[in-house]
């Protein structure tokens, strides 16, 4: 596999500006797992979830919607877009894409974010101005427990720990792939070199200099620290696209959407913020060769994930978009495999990881019992203090 | 060579605003190069700026013309900034584009505030909107602030606005090519500046666990 195509989704649950109906939650939830099936569907690599934690957003627990999409589909990719690292606690991510990773045999990556929404910080008990140091931190933790079995930690932002396992074990002894995500935040581009991890711009509702800057950035200290020549950085990017065959219908469609949406709404006019950002509303021919144009100012890259189930885009209108992106979608792979300079890696996969730490080994790591006695603590503690305690562990209550 | 913007937010065609903005960039011009320093001065007119600002503020990012004009005041080597009095103080066309500016953008700056209106009664906004805005800033602003009031243009002025205007310009001039910075404190460090200069990830890491204990 080359490059990698995909849908990326914010799951915000925002009312059509033609019709004034918002969808319910559920409605929403189920909408999302009709996306990602329609995603697979059509051939695409990659489906990421955002995750949010307040209305009018339906992203909370992401590993859940990612495990049951995972166990509806054969093929596609389950990622994030993002996930919160500075407010999440790094073991419990360790935890759930583990998890997930031994659920659909390897079919995860994650991208780290710093999340947009200020409020979120003090719900997790955590400082946003903090919030780059978190993300340095929390990674650094989060690597740590996912390459190493047994983990003591001390650190600023969470209590410490003492010979920590943390469980299961990455699926093959090799954990998910991860990308780092920042719009302008060069720290974060440094972050991603340093460990020779990947770097993925959101690249819509922000002008392409931004991209471009951060991209440069980043390829430039991925050599540095050794990891391979700038052409060997991993790069993803977003894009946001509406699509119908006669160019004039698509802005016709989706302009409402447009004046009306969150974020950007009641700004700019459209043609304005198709020429200052990678929104491109127009034919598929137009798609393609916008798409195309994104690699003169970040080079070859390996991910391209669309936005396009967002600001009240009703079901319908969505899967004939991911229609649209269907038809395209062999026309975008084989111009960009006949522009691609040799010796840039392909995406990375499960299999690919596996196959660079030199194959496949289980980790699991099985409990050792008290080296003294061959016993565990059960055996020995005494509950008289509670006798509730100790008839359950007879199994009487 | 000093280079000299000057900020408007005069809205007519022609502004007293801008004639004010004017006098000050000439007066200003003048009294660097009577130092022996050569001077160029360009003017930001902010009115043409006005939609690209409130869209900056919706999409967070500025539109080309601005980009423009805010990469002008950030290479700039002073500030004078002008804008009409409405409601009690600074237009709100005249904050916005100081809001938009990356924090660290003035630090340092000298400027000269300068405002406009009706009647002189307004004139105490430069020292209880204006000055207070650019301490914010971190700027530095000259001693005198520049009033205009309608008067000051008609028939009944005095030739004490030219004078005002001389003693900005000279103050300006004075710390313009003192030759050694004006603030104490090094200016904040620019996104532009980290991306020149990326701070070490061992560095970053270092920083990241600094403090006490935050769980």
């Amino acid at each position: 596999m080359g490059m990698q195509f995909g849908i990326f989704t914010v799951g915000d649950v925002t009312t059509d500006p033609t019709t004034g109906r918002t969808p319910t939650e559920h409605e929403r939830i189920k909408a999302t797992v009709e996306i990602a099936k329609k995603a697979e569907e059509i051939g695409l690599d990659v489906f990421a979830t955002g995750e949010h934690h307040n209305p009018p957003f339906i992203a909370s627990a992401p590993t859940t919607t990612l495990a049951y999409i995972g166990a509806q589909t054969e093929n596609i990719m389950l990622s994030t877009s993002t996930t919160l690292i500075t407010t999440t606690d790094p073991v419990l991510i360790a935890e759930n894409y583990a998890k997930l990773q031994h659920l659909v045999d390897g079919r995860v990556d994650l991208m780290m974010g710093r999340g947009n929404t200020g409020p979120v910080y003090p719900w997790f008990g955590k400082d946003i101005r903090q919030g780059i140091n978190l993300a340095i931190e929390n990674y650094a933790l989060l690597h740590r427990l996912w390459t190493e079995d047994v983990v003591d930690w001390q650190g600023r932002f969470r209590t410490p720990l003492q010979g920590f396992t943390s469980t299961p074990r990455p699926l093959d002894g090799v954990a998910p792939f991860v990308w780092h995500g920042s719009i302008r935040s060069p720290e974060i581009a440094e972050q991603a070199a340093y460990y020779g991890d990947g770097f993925f711009h959101n690249h819509i509702f922000w002008p392409a200099s931004h991209t471009e800057q951060m991209v440069r950035l980043y390829r430039q200290r991925f050599a540095h620290y050794g990891h391979g020549t700038e052409d060997q950085a991993i790069v993803g990017l977003g894009g946001q696209f509406f699509m119908r065959k006669n160019s004039q219908d698509a802005i016709d469609e989706f302009r409402p959407y447009f004046d009306n949406a969150p974020v950007y709404g009641h700004g700019p006019s459209l043609e304005d913020f198709m020429a200052a950002t990678p929104l491109t509303v127009g034919s598929p021919q137009q798609v393609i060769e916008r798409t195309l144009s994104f690699r003169d100012y970040v080079g070859d890259y390996q991910r391209q994930l669309f936005l396009v189930d967002h600001a009240g885009l009703p079901l319908k209108t969505v899967l004939e978009q991911l229609d649209l992106y269907g038809e395209i979608l062999p026309t975008l792979r084989e111009e960009f495999a006949k522009l691609r300079k040799p010796g840039v890696p392909d995406a990375p996969t499960h299999a690919s990881l596996v196959a660079a730490a030199g194959g496949a080994k289980d980790a699991t790591v099985y409990a050792a019992g008290d080296d003294a006695t061959g016993t565990t603590d059960r055996d020995s503690v005494v509950h008289e203090a509670d006798p509730e305690v100790q008839q359950v562990l007879d199994g009487t209550l | 060579m000093k280079h000299i913007v000057v900020v408007s937010a005069g809205l007519s065609n022609p502004s007293s605003t801008r004639l004010l903005a004017d006098m000050l960039g000439e007066a200003t011009a003048r009294a660097v190069e009577a130092r022996g320093t050569e001077a160029e001065v360009e003017v930001v007119e902010l009115r043409g700026l006005a939609h690209q600002l409130a869209d900056n503020l919706l999409t967070g990012f500025p539109g080309n013309e601005l980009a423009a004009a805010i990469e002008k005041v950030r290479r700039a080597d002073a500030v004078i900034a002008v804008t009409p009095v409405f409601s009690a103080s600074y237009s709100g066309l005249f904050k916005t584009f100081f809001d938009v500016l990356e924090q660290g953008v003035l630090d340092g700056k000298p400027v000269i505030v300068a405002a406009t209106a009706g009647t002189a009664r307004h004139s105490l906004v430069l020292e209880h909107a204006l000055r207070p805005l650019f301490a914010y800033l971190h700027a530095v602003v000259v001693p005198t602030a520049v009033f205009a009031a309608t008067d000051d243009f008609g028939a009944a002025g005095d030739g004490q606005l030219q004078k005002r205007v001389d003693r900005a310009a000279a103050e300006l001039a004075a710390l313009l090519t003192a030759g050694t910075t004006v603030a104490a404190a090094p200016a904040r460090r620019l996104v532009e500046d980290e991306f020149e200069h990326p701070t070490s990830f061992e560095e970053l890491l270092k920083r990241a666990s600094e403090g006490p204990p935050a769980y």
